[in-house]
């Protein structure tokens, strides 16, 4: 017997609105959530704008000893999960059967970057001064607490996990999720990913490889996935939390099943750490492979939600993978970015691109690209322009794509009758 | 038991190693074999003002020769010792990746702490200097995935990818998620982890943990299960191995060092070594479960040995609650303490180990130590002979992690398998 894996809770905190409801509204409004640069003075930096997350953790309901334990993103993920997890409404399930999945790709670089800040003199010393760092600061070099975190939120005693792949790594948490259920690892898994990279040196990092927007002038209008005039992504910041559970035991207990976590595969480009091949072929293998994991074909597909990051290399590379996997239907295909409206919350951002595709499943609604004025004559499939559009959905592909040359992809399918 | 999970079993067909007491196996086996103590005060923290002094450096290592020049200066040293050793593990497999079909060889690498020098360098820059003075390759180069990235780009690995951060417990972690791959038709992976955690903001982050011996003195800094355990001494350096489908291992000819047979992994909660028993005894029982053996089978345990009083006895109540009364007779050891503790690498380097140990019938020592004081057969001293044919990896995180990894001998019959 196979085991599927449900999805049965959704937690999101993004750009635009804390909580499913307002991330689900703002992305089918088409409105944007990028703006000037507010968590620092970006002052002296080639791109100044970001999505920001309006989060106050008091108010989304973290204690005081939390809040200072934790960093920006493991704020974002607990607060994703309590959602998630108050969704799902498991109840009692066997802990050593409850795993935890999470994705990060910068981690805890925001209180890294304070501390260092302060350990040396504002990068005036090499050998920093350790009794100026906060008690917290060990947590911030690896993600590995992340995880831990969830886990302690929920009970789980599972298999607790962090992926950390880089910009695919909020697809990768979620895939490696289901196959702990597939495997027979664990039951129930709470899965996702969180980010908080708006910080001086992520910002200086991107701004370096000129990967970035610098359209500061028109912050909301910055993030321009498929269009002519874009000039990069914009750097975004968000946690999204999905509760996966093996489809019968999510069945037994009489849970409603949003969709199911169908397919799951990765490939790599082997090309290049930041370039993508203009051929679209390792992406489209991975789709491929995802869609013969879930037993779909290319041709059921009634959605794609692209990483459509909004650089050029990106956005002629996803086409042609697009065209190579769809074929002559791919004209046919809504594709669309919501990257347009929430930004590019790295590690995140597959995450929180998957709890919108399980809401679009569930309210047959695809979500649009924001911003997309005048398509680059490069790019001729249906991006879903402004406008949300209703279309009933049985499968949706999401593919990710991030440095290292790493390609990833997830098929969620309707959930099957029972 | 899912479809999934039948088949054969991964094997071991290469082995590379970058390790303080040897770069490559030629020089390891015999330091571990024979005991070696490779641990020293930290010359790369020169002046050193930080109350740990001692740990396993990887001395006589210079990235010419096992690394482009173009790639060195884009990449931080624990890259260079993932690269040297995804070389190294590639000639002891005799496996040329251009040999294998696209997209059926992958990398997976497990990280805790980064590239962490070549990110204080860079926001040494920003800091002193101002955003426009960070490099192009900040972007590439700290990050967790940056080894995966560049072994699958150096060796045109265009496979599945992945990288986990579930800090020491990580490293056997990995393991799993390949054989997710191997399992599902993949035929090859580069599996393995590298860290190069000292300088000095990487020492300040560690010095949180609380869990870092502070002693001086090279010979007795880490004494694990002794009356004298305080703590451990970190260490640097890297491992890779490939693990193919059995099948396609067989079908080129290749010589099988050891099988992959079972993982398990558990979480107790972050710093409560007390429960840490119960997780490593869930997660050794289940990895031995999923090879189709019982406790009675381990000939050998290669031990997590975090050195901390609590956590050591947490390690020798596990395994009394694992091997009932042959716990008293059943050979451990931690070759570790002899090189130090190299986070989700240390993991890396024991199952090296494990597999150089089944291949030469020799459970190597724990350096340094001269008593046990628990109810173990812990190995001191000199090597001892064993007929292996099954041995238990065990590890944990100091973030609540606890995995377990049971490696077979070639020639023993395989029952069941991951």
């Amino acid at each position: 017997m196979t085991r599927r894996v449900a999805v049965t809770g959704l937690g999101v905190v993004a750009p635009g609105g804390i909580g499913t409801k307002a991330f689900w509204e703002l992305i089918t409004s088409g409105r944007t959530a990028t703006r000037p640069i507010t968590l620092f003075d970006p002052d002296g930096f080639r791109s100044r704008i970001a999505a920001e997350c309006d989060f106050d953790p008091v108010h989304a309901g973290l204690t005081t000893a939390e809040i200072t334990r934790m960093d920006r993103y493991v704020q974002f993920a607990s607060v994703a999960a309590d959602e998630a997890w108050r969704q799902a409404q498991v109840g009692v399930t066997d802990p050593w059967r409850l795993g935890v999945c999470m994705g990060s790709a910068v981690g805890g670089t925001t209180l890294l970057e304070q501390d260092y800040v302060a350990t040396s003199q504002r990068g005036q010393q090499w050998v920093v001064d350790a009794g100026a760092a906060s008690p917290f600061l060990h947590c911030a070099l690896s993600p590995a607490t992340l995880a831990a975190e969830v886990a302690d939120r929920v009970g789980a005693c599972g298999p607790v996990r962090t992926v950390s792949s880089g910009c695919t790594a909020g697809l990768d948490a979620v895939g490696h999720g289901a196959r702990l259920i597939e495997d027979g690892q664990a039951d129930v898994v709470v899965a996702g990913a969180s980010e908080s990279p708006i910080s001086p040196i992520t910002v200086a990092c991107f701004d370096a490889i000129r990967a970035t927007s610098a359209r500061n002038d028109d912050p909301a209008h910055a993030a321009r996935p498929f269009d002519r005039d874009r000039d990069g992504f914009v750097l975004g910041e968000g946690a999204a939390v999905l509760v996966l559970e093996e489809l019968d035991h999510a069945r037994r207990r009489g849970a409603e099943v949003l969709a199911q976590v169908a397919g799951f595969a990765t490939r790599s480009n082997a090309h290049h750490m930041t370039g993508l091949t203009t051929e679209g072929v390792e992406m489209a293998e991975a789709a491929r492979r995802a869609l013969d994991h879930a037993r779909v074909a290319p041709d059921e597909i009634g959605y794609v939600n692209a990483h459509g990051s909004g650089t050029r290399q990106n956005d002629r590379h996803e086409t042609a993978a697009f065209h190579r996997l769809l074929g002559e239907r791919a004209h046919q295909v809504p594709v669309s970015s919501i990257k347009s409206m929430i930004g590019h919350s790295l590690g995140a951002i597959g995450s929180i691109e998957l709890a919108a595709c399980a809401l679009a499943l569930v309210h047959g609604v695809v979500p649009p690209t924001a911003n997309l004025e005048t398509p680059d004559p490069e790019c001729d499939l249906d991006y879903v322009p402004h406008t949300a559009r209703e279309r009933r959905l049985d499968v949706v592909l999401s593919v990710g794509s991030g440095f290292g040359g790493f390609q990833s992809a997830v098929v969620l399918t309707r959930p099957e009758r029972s | 038991m899912s479809p999934a999970r039948t088949g054969s079993a991964p094997v071991v067909t290469g082995v590379g190693v970058i390790a303080p007491n040897g770069l490559g196996v030629g020089e390891f086996w015999p330091a571990v074999r024979d005991g070696h103590l490779a641990l020293a005060p930290i010359g790369r923290l020169e002046p050193n003002p930080y109350p740990v002094t001692v740990a396993g450096e990887v001395t006589g290592f210079e990235p010419a020769g096992w690394v482009e020049p173009r790639i060195t200066v884009q990449t931080d040293r624990f890259t260079h010792f993932a690269l040297a050793a995804a070389d190294l593990a590639l000639r002891d497999a005799a496996l040329d990746p251009a040999a294998v079909e696209p997209f059926e060889f992958g990398v997976m690498t497990a990280g805790y702490s980064g590239g962490v020098e070549f990110g204080q360098r860079e926001i040494e820059r920003l800091w002193r200097h101002g955003p426009e003075h960070v490099g192009p390759y900040q972007s590439i180069a700290w990050f967790y995935a940056a080894c995966s990235g560049q072994v699958s780009i150096g060796n045109g690995l265009r496979g599945p990818s992945g990288v986990l951060v579930a800090d020491e417990a990580g490293g056997l972690d990995i393991f799993a998620a390949a054989g997710g791959e191997l399992r599902r038709g993949v035929r090859a992976m580069l599996v393995g982890g590298a860290e190069a955690p000292f300088c000095p903001y990487a020492m300040c982050c560690q010095l949180g943990l609380g869990l870092l011996s502070t002693s001086g003195d090279p010979a007795t800094a880490y004494q694990p299960f002794t009356k004298r355990a305080g703590g451990f001494a970190p260490a640097e350096g890297g491992a890779m191995l490939v693990v193919e489908n059995a099948g396609a291992a067989h079908r080129r000819g290749a010589t099988v060092q050891a099988v992959v047979a079972g993982h398990g992994a558990t979480y107790t909660g972050r710093r409560r070594f007390d429960r840490s028993a119960q997780g490593l005894l869930r997660a050794a029982a289940g990895a031995l479960a999923e090879a189709g053996l019982t406790p009675d089978d381990v000939d050998a345990v290669f031990l997590d040995a975090m050195a901390d009083p609590l956590a050591d006895a947490a390690e020798a109540e596990a395994l009394r609650l694992l091997l009932g009364e042959r716990a008293s007779r059943v050979p451990v050891t931690a070759p570790k303490a002899g090189y130090g503790r190299s986070y989700s690498a240390a993991a890396v380097l024991d199952v090296a180990t494990a597999v150089l140990a089944l291949e030469h019938g020799l459970v190597p020592p724990t350096p340094g130590v001269r008593e046990c004081r628990f109810d173990l057969d812990l190995v001191i001293g000199a090597a001892r002979p064993v007929d292996l044919r099954t041995v238990l990896v065990l590890s944990r995180g100091v973030y609540g992690g606890n995995s377990a990894l049971v490696l077979r001998h070639p020639e023993s019959p395989i029952s069941g398998g991951m």
